[in-house]
């Protein structure tokens, strides 16, 4: 039997829980840049880290970020894996960019609508679900 | 980007179809019930976040909202994947919008008969896009009062646009309401193309 003044401590509900909001205000993590430096992702744009974990990064958040990029993600995907706000992913994700980090591919052109053989493929993968 | 290490998989190309609708509708719902992951979020922070605006006028069970996008992911084949985003429930996030709309492959707009007027912003938003949508029905459990055409003459909406029944909550029925879209979609490029 422990006599520990703190067993049992860890079953209470913890104050800083979703609800309570964010302990660190957001943009910390950006250095408070809030707008991405070149060019805007696309929630479906995809990333895939070009370097390993081990590559010199300047903040956890960006270690995470690369880790999970390990395989191909969205963008979308991303932020709601790491937790944080798209917008400060963004920011991240434009560091991780111009430090030759990751790389990106973008959805296609958004002033077309996908070919009839896409769409088709779409129709026989949902028929088949 | 120039270089891809070999030992990763390939890139496959990513389509998204959005799930709109009034606060309440069930687009988290119907996104859950055919996404291989359950559904994800991602939040935007918002300077003016707006506090207890919410309407939940016949929505008993929904108290809480966050400025979020709930999402999901359907693997069409190794190469394709489409992702499912559920669009903020409320008009005062119509900024947000502009974003998910942008390259969109089409919507959904799930229809809540107990609060029909509440898909007619939605509506509006992507007649004036030209962006492909169909219009799905959400029937719960004591609420099938109406018929899709009782619906469509309601919501004033052109003939060619498709109105569907469903139930947010069921596999088949929302894969038929997505196949419905993209089959859509289909003619609307076809008829577009020169034969």
């Amino acid at each position: 039997m422990s006599t520990d003044p703190l067993d049992g401590v860890e079953e209470g509900p913890a104050w800083w829980d979703h609800e309570a909001g964010p302990v660190v205000r957001p943009y910390m993590v950006t250095g408070g840049r809030v707008r991405p430096t070149t060019v805007d992702f696309d929630l479906i744009t995809y990333l895939v880290a070009t370097a390993t974990l081990a590559a010199d990064t300047p903040s956890p958040e960006h270690q995470a970020i690369l880790a999970l990029t390990q395989e191909p993600r969205a963008v979308a995907e991303v932020a709601s894996r790491v937790d944080l706000p798209l917008g400060v992913v963004r920011v991240l994700l434009c560091d991780l960019l111009s430090d030759g980090l990751i790389a990106r591919y973008d959805p296609p052109s958004t002033d077309h609508l996908p070919n009839v053989e896409t769409l088709q493929a779409v129709i026989h993968g949902l028929r088949a679900l | 980007m120039d270089s891809v290490r070999s030992d990763t998989a390939p890139v496959p190309q990513a389509l998204k179809i959005l799930v709109a609708g009034g606060f309440g509708a069930g687009k988290t719902t119907l996104v859950g019930a055919v996404s291989e992951i359950a559904p994800l979020r991602t939040e935007e922070v918002l300077t003016t976040a707006g506090v207890g605006t919410d309407d939940t006028t016949g929505v008993a069970t929904k108290t809480t909202t966050t400025v979020a996008m709930d999402f999901g992911r359907i693997t069409i084949n190794p190469s394709l994947v489409l992702y499912l985003f559920g669009t903020p429930g409320q008009n005062r996030f119509w900024f947000l919008w502009d974003e998910l709309a942008t390259g969109a492959l089409g919507a959904v707009v799930l229809a809540d008969t107990r609060r029909l007027a509440d898909s007619f912003a939605a509506i509006d938003y992507f007649e004036q896009r030209n962006t492909p949508f169909v219009i799905a029905v959400n029937c719960f459990d004591n609420d099938q009062r109406y018929t899709a055409e009782q619906v469509r003459e309601a919501l004033d909406v052109d003939g060619h646009v498709p109105v569907l029944l469903t139930d947010a909550r069921d596999r088949m029925s929302v894969k038929n309401v997505l196949i419905t879209l993209v089959e859509h979609v289909l003619t609307m490029v076809r008829s577009t193309v020169p034969a």
